[in-house]
């Protein structure tokens, strides 16, 4: 089996690996924002995420000014309309025509021709069975979401953070004290502390977001403790120390910008959770009280025309998918950006 | 290994005390006495009040309210279905949702193990993107959403399922509400499962698999899969509770007569005892899932059965 040596142009390059890890990358020096920013932007799913949430944020501020209706304002014959845009309506859709299915058959209606002046009228998404435009509503129930989403931060940051790294870093008994507390915590479902707290306190804002501060910080302190575990030993800690910096300051100012980004993936994830809950409470009748809208408590309340008047229902369903979806990509997108080996949670 | 079970008894225990102990303190807090009948004079009331034991000191009190908590007898309702005792109503509805929970666990576990195997074992390529993708919109869209599409597309449309429970139907009847929930421990699962399939794939021993010939299923399922299924009993806790809320709603979508239908109505007409009950029946059924996933753990991996007590938890 003496077969010739064969040579090949390539024969002297370097093997590229299918991953592409042989190239390397020549960075200038670029600070830590910066550094993130450019490596968010090369992800697509977080892209994608952060623009539709940009989206939404705009329209749920701008929507409610737009429409020319208020949240609360009950339109006397303008009850269950369907969606009508100007525009669109000449393509044969969104016309304020709906399939109407009653006992003699199916028959379409367009109310918009039944009442006076209804030519001029436009509700871009309808209006509910109490006459009350949809496009309105859904963006101020938009506004509620976004402000837990906001709160569930906030808390992670505030408890949860704070907690996880004070039980990490002093270690012996303040940790067992301390992490025993969390187990028993732990160890109550949700659902039980939230509903319990919403029958002590007047269902509203202010109970909703207690019980999210409540709840919603134990998976971030898991996270930060695990962290500062790992880093309260290392050489900068221990040279920190040995200038006679405090504890509070090596904390704060030496360890935490290291676990940042961990600790900001994790804020990410509590997001949808916290806007789940809270569309979840509504959903069950304990959410914000009514006139006021919610994305949940808009679906709950249109559930009950889904049979009859579906179109409804529709828009608070898609902009708390889009919500959730959008914050959920963003944030599995910030995590392989910034720190690909903390696990899936 | 005896010491971490003893440890994982003990504070599963406490945190049922704990929680009994805010159940008791609820109770005291909330307004009103079961005895204000305006027609009753008040060495009448006190008379009642000390019949049922209601003057003594607080302590006692709790002790026997333990009591009757742990043997499960939890009062009556006061709205729902005047006078009935709780026990009675949860007797007939507790089954339901256990069933309805324990097939959706059974079906959404296994279709998630499934797509998380398949996109680890096709890992980036199409395939992996695509149940990345219906992972990723599975937890991120409520059960509810889900519940009402299959309600409203197979229910109420195409007529194949009945778009209401009704015992009669049998198991046609658990069909669309089980699918509905169990599209978030679909997704976990599968989310999971994927991550813990690709670390496990480029580990050392699965190399000296390969490498003594084994491939295949054999190589999937007997090596890889093994050691990747242990972690996965990590999220069953989560997964429970993310259950318990989501059969809260689907099971008032469904109107399945559960124990989820019935918190919904208790919270919606302030009927305590029955809202206090099922606190207390969500938490057991949570912290005994807990401590039986614990338990399993520590059996199943010996790196914490031979831990010293297994100190960080």
């Amino acid at each position: 089996m003496d077969k010739p040596i064969e040579f090949l142009p390539n024969d002297f390059e370097f093997v590229k690996d299918a991953d592409g890890a042989m190239i390397d990358e020549v960075y200038s020096g670029e600070s830590f924002w910066k550094n993130i920013l450019r490596r968010i932007v090369k992800n697509k799913g977080a892209v994608v995420g952060f623009f539709s949430i940009m989206i939404i944020l705009i329209l749920a501020l701008i929507g409610p000014e737009i429409s020319g209706y208020t949240y609360d304002q009950q339109i006397s014959g303008h009850e269950s309309m369907a969606p009508r845009i100007p525009g669109l309506e000449k393509l044969g859709i969104f016309d304020g025509t709906e399939t109407l299915k009653t006992s003699t058959g199916e028959m379409e209606v367009n109310k918009y021709e039944q009442i006076s002046g209804g030519e001029d009228v436009y509700h871009w998404f309808g209006t509910d069975v109490l006459g009350r435009d949809l496009f309105t509503r859904t963006w101020e129930g938009t506004r509620i979401s976004l402000y837990i989403a906001l709160v569930a931060v906030v808390v992670d940051v505030l408890i949860g953070m704070s907690y996880g790294m004070i039980s990490g870093f002093y270690g012996g008994k303040v940790d067992m004290i301390m992490q025993r507390v969390m187990e028993i915590l732990n160890g109550i479902p949700s659902l039980v502390v939230v509903t319990l707290l919403i029958i002590v306190l007047k269902p509203g804002l202010l109970s909703i977001t207690i019980a999210i501060a409540l709840t919603g910080w134990i998976g971030m302190s898991r996270i930060a403790r695990a962290s500062m575990l790992k880093l309260k030993q290392s050489e900068y800690v221990l040279a920190a120390r040995t200038m006679g910096a405090k504890d509070f300051p090596i904390m704060y100012k030496e360890i935490l910008p290291n676990i940042f980004s961990q600790l900001l993936i994790m804020s990410m994830f509590s997001i949808p959770s916290a806007i789940f809950t809270e569309a979840f409470l509504a959903f069950v009748g304990i959410g914000i009280p009514v006139p006021m809208a919610s994305l949940g408590s808009l679906i709950s309340e249109n559930f009950k025309s889904l049979t009859t008047h579906f179109y409804m229902i529709v828009p608070p369903v898609i902009v708390l998918a889009v919500l959730m979806l959008s914050f959920n990509m963003l944030a599995d997108g910030l995590r392989d950006a910034l720190d690909p080996t903390l696990k899936e949670v | 290994m005896k010491k971490y079970i003893a440890r994982r008894v003990l504070i599963s225990f406490l945190t049922l005390l704990v929680i009994i102990l805010i159940l008791f303190i609820l109770m005291q807090l909330l307004p009103g006495s079961p005895f204000n009948d305006e027609r009753l004079t008040v060495e009448q009331q006190t008379m009642i009040m000390n019949k049922y034991g209601l003057n003594d000191p607080l302590p006692v009190q709790f002790f026997r309210y333990l009591q009757n908590m742990l043997v499960g007898d939890f009062g009556k309702s006061y709205t729902i279905s005047k006078d009935t005792d709780v026990a009675i109503l949860l007797q007939n509805r507790l089954p339901i949702s256990l069933a309805l929970g324990g097939i959706s666990i059974v079906l959404g576990a296994a279709i998630g193990l499934f797509l998380g195997v398949f996109s680890a074992l096709k890992h980036n390529t199409v395939w992996d993107s695509v149940s990345t993708f219906i992972t990723v919109l599975g937890v991120s869209i409520p059960s509810y959403v889900f519940a009402l599409g299959l309600s409203y597309y197979f229910g109420f449309q195409l007529k194949l399922f009945p778009m209401l429970f009704s015992p009669a139907d049998g198991t046609n009847a658990y069909l669309l509400p089980a699918v509905a929930l169990s599209m978030t421990v679909m997704a976990t699962v599968g989310r999971f499962t994927r991550t813990e399939m690709l670390d496990v794939l480029n580990s050392d021993y699965i190399q000296l698999v390969e490498s003594k010939g084994v491939s295949g299923p054999r190589l999937v399922i007997t090596h890889a899969m093994r050691n990747a299924s242990i972690s996965i009993l990590t999220v069953l806790g989560p997964l429970v509770v993310s259950l318990m809320t989501g059969s809260l709603v689907v099971e008032k979508i469904f109107s399945i007569p559960g124990i989820g239908q019935l918190m919904v109505q208790a919270i919606q007409s302030n009927d305590y005892n029955i809202i206090i009950s099922l606190a207390f029946v969500y938490s057991a059924l949570y912290i005994g899932v807990m401590l039986v996933v614990d338990i399993l753990y520590g059996v199943l991996d010996p790196r914490i059965r031979l831990a010293k007590g297994g100190s960080n938890g």
